[in-house]
């Protein structure tokens, strides 16, 4: 006998292809990557979305998501995603990046797309190393950390504390939204959602640049199994990567 | 309705207009001299013609913005100096390996490393070898005039959009600051990428478009090479461009390009007036390389006379040309200095002797 109380409310998006991807098990990006999904698909925004792929461990996510979508060289991915804009000022443009794409070699990049207001929406994954290269040291990564470059841990002298990127754009006078937001649980996993709509809805009404950083498990390259890195996250990247909205002047924007 | 006009102004600004009438509406450039007059100039022209002007922060970041316009269906310009154009390499490379269209503008000056803002062509290697990382080419269209700034431009502008290539123009200090009397071409409309692989968002349920060079799975790379490679094969036989100046009885043959194009057809026109048979070719694609022409004209010409403002570099695809069959030498200047024309009329008198 069929159980009518059960209903089917969660199966992949149209727009996250029905392919293995060549994620880590436990790996943070394919939650991400179905969260865009989910989005592209309730908002029916296929045909007016275009998206970044950086270099990193997403740089195919073009296999695995079901839209226009570009590449860029290492950190160069905002100002990419800024041409594609300022050529189709009517389509929705993301980039997608990781921490050594948009926190070292892209530093440049993404203080001065942020600055000039480009109305641009970031998807930032913060996993606190290079996962595609072998798990060096990114510039998020925790002071202590071990990492391949960091074989005895982060220093704090000589190697820096973590950077610390949403509160680094804060300050700009065109950033309109930055939320922090991490993958730790259903419920967070849903307010990552809700962040990353809220972005796309910072651009959809032009008001300037937005951004939400997602605090994402690389149980790889942290020596972790997957079911410990939702308390590793909470436990020893909250506290130096506050979760929360950084920065919202959507309403002065607005005005 | 827009017609032809006729204006003074230098081979930087003719070679921006000739990129706007040949459809260009992005551009992205940085500030580095000889060429600042080609970013200022467009921060006029851009509104004016409906286009966009952006001063990006670095090199990095105006290739960048190249190579996502590129991929939205625009063909973008941007232009530097020789150091710039160093730092510009990443993303040309990338966009001969997504086969995106751009127009890149080189006024060379000295090198190497910061070197001097004076006149030089030691960047002749970098940019008909590629220039950046991998197994590629740009096509390079070497202007001598401001008329043929303007006229190279519109043409780069086409032949990128139809290639799918980065086209380089390499001028030169003095080819882009001097003034020169110039007849514009109409205004073209707008250059626009094919929609068929351009990212416009996939609407009314089309298959995704995704421009990319990464090519991870097995023997991706050797088939995504084999297409460009076959592409560059039908480049370097159809895009061959270059002038002939009293070649086709010459004894001696001069083979020059830019400003040093300028001496050698002044130093051609003296040596006939002296009874010599003498005479130039041209280049004016670099890359392709007239090295056919060159061959030919070997049968004729038993000596040829590089001019070049580098320590030696064009010379050597004039070498490779000949294979043996004349005698090729060379009168470079360097470091910023221009050949003198009575020590170009002097090799003349000399190789003649």
């Amino acid at each position: 006998m069929t159980d009518t109380k059960l209903k089917f409310k969660a199966g992949r998006p149209t727009s996250l292809l029905p392919v293995p991807t060549h994620y880590c098990p436990g790996c943070g990006h394919g939650v991400a990557h179905r969260l865009i999904a989910e989005i592209v698909d309730e908002w029916d925004l296929r045909g007016n979305v275009i998206g970044m792929a950086p270099v990193g461990c997403a740089v195919i996510a073009y296999n695995y998501l079901d839209i226009d979508m570009c590449e860029a060289a290492h950190g160069r991915t905002p100002e990419v995603a800024v041409g594609i804009k300022r050529v189709r000022p009517d389509k929705l443009v993301f980039s997608y990046q990781g921490d050594g794409d948009l926190a070292a070699i892209g530093t440049n990049e993404i203080i001065h797309v942020a600055n000039r207001g480009e109305p641009i929406t970031v998807i930032f994954i913060n996993n606190t190393c290079y996962g595609m290269t072998g798990g060096q040291m990114a510039p998020t990564t925790l002071v202590g950390q071990r990492t391949s470059t960091t074989p005895k841990g982060r220093h704090l002298i000589g190697e820096g504390p973590p950077l610390r990127v949403c509160e680094l754009l804060s300050p700009l006078e065109r950033v309109v939204y930055l939320e922090r937001r991490m993958l730790t649980s259903p419920k967070e996993i849903r307010l990552t959602k809700k962040a990353i709509e809220r972005a796309f809805r910072v651009q959809q009404q032009g008001l300037g640049f937005s951004m939400v950083e997602i605090l994402s498990p690389c149980p790889t390259h942290w020596r972790l199994p997957p079911e410990q890195c939702a308390a590793y996250i909470e436990d020893r990247l909250t506290p130096v990567f506050p979760v929360g909205v950084i920065k919202d002047t959507t309403s002065a924007a607005r005005a | 309705m827009v017609t032809a006009e006729r204006v003074l102004i230098t081979g930087n600004e003719a070679a921006a207009e000739g990129a706007v009438r040949g459809g260009c509406r992005f551009y992205f450039g940085y500030p580095i001299t000889p060429q600042n007059d080609v970013p200022e100039y467009m921060s006029r022209r851009m509104p004016e013609v409906g286009g966009t002007f952006l001063q990006a922060e670095s090199e990095l970041a105006a290739i960048s913005l190249c190579h996502g316009a590129a991929a939205a269906g625009a063909v973008p310009m941007t232009s530097s100096s020789s150091p710039g154009i160093s730092l510009k390499q990443e993303g040309i490379s990338y966009l001969a390996g997504c086969e995106l269209p751009a127009l890149i503008l080189n006024v060379q000056r000295g090198g190497p490393g910061l070197g001097d803002v004076r006149c030089a062509q030691g960047d002749y290697w970098q940019a008909t070898r590629g220039g950046g990382h991998g197994d590629y080419f740009c096509l390079v269209l070497a202007p001598y005039t401001a008329q043929e700034c303007c006229d190279l431009a519109v043409l780069g502008m086409h032949l990128a959009e139809k290639w799918r290539n980065p086209v380089l123009l390499l001028t030169d200090q003095q080819v882009g600051q001097m003034m020169e009397p110039v007849t514009l071409p109409p205004l073209g409309p707008e250059a626009v990428g094919d929609p068929d692989w351009a990212l416009t968002g996939a609407a009314g349920g089309r298959p995704r478009h995704f421009i990319h060079s990464y090519c991870g799975r097995p023997n991706e790379l050797v088939e995504w090479n084999e297409k460009l490679i076959a592409k560059y094969q039908r480049m370097a036989t159809e895009e061959v461009r270059y002038e002939a100046v009293e070649a086709d009885d010459a004894e001696l043959l001069l083979v020059a390009y830019g400003t040093s194009a300028r001496l050698a057809k002044a130093a051609v026109t003296a040596a006939r007036a002296r009874g010599h048979k003498v005479g130039l070719l041209r280049p004016i694609s670099l890359w392709p390389f007239p090295s056919g022409a060159i061959a030919e004209l070997a049968g004729t010409a038993r000596k040829m006379l590089v001019v070049e403002m580098s320590w030696g570099q064009m010379v050597e695809d004039v070498r490779l040309a000949v294979n043996g069959r004349a005698d090729v030498e060379l009168l470079n200047t360097f470091g910023g200095a221009v050949p003198r024309l009575p020590d170009i009329e002097a090799r003349i008198e000399a190789m003649l002797a």
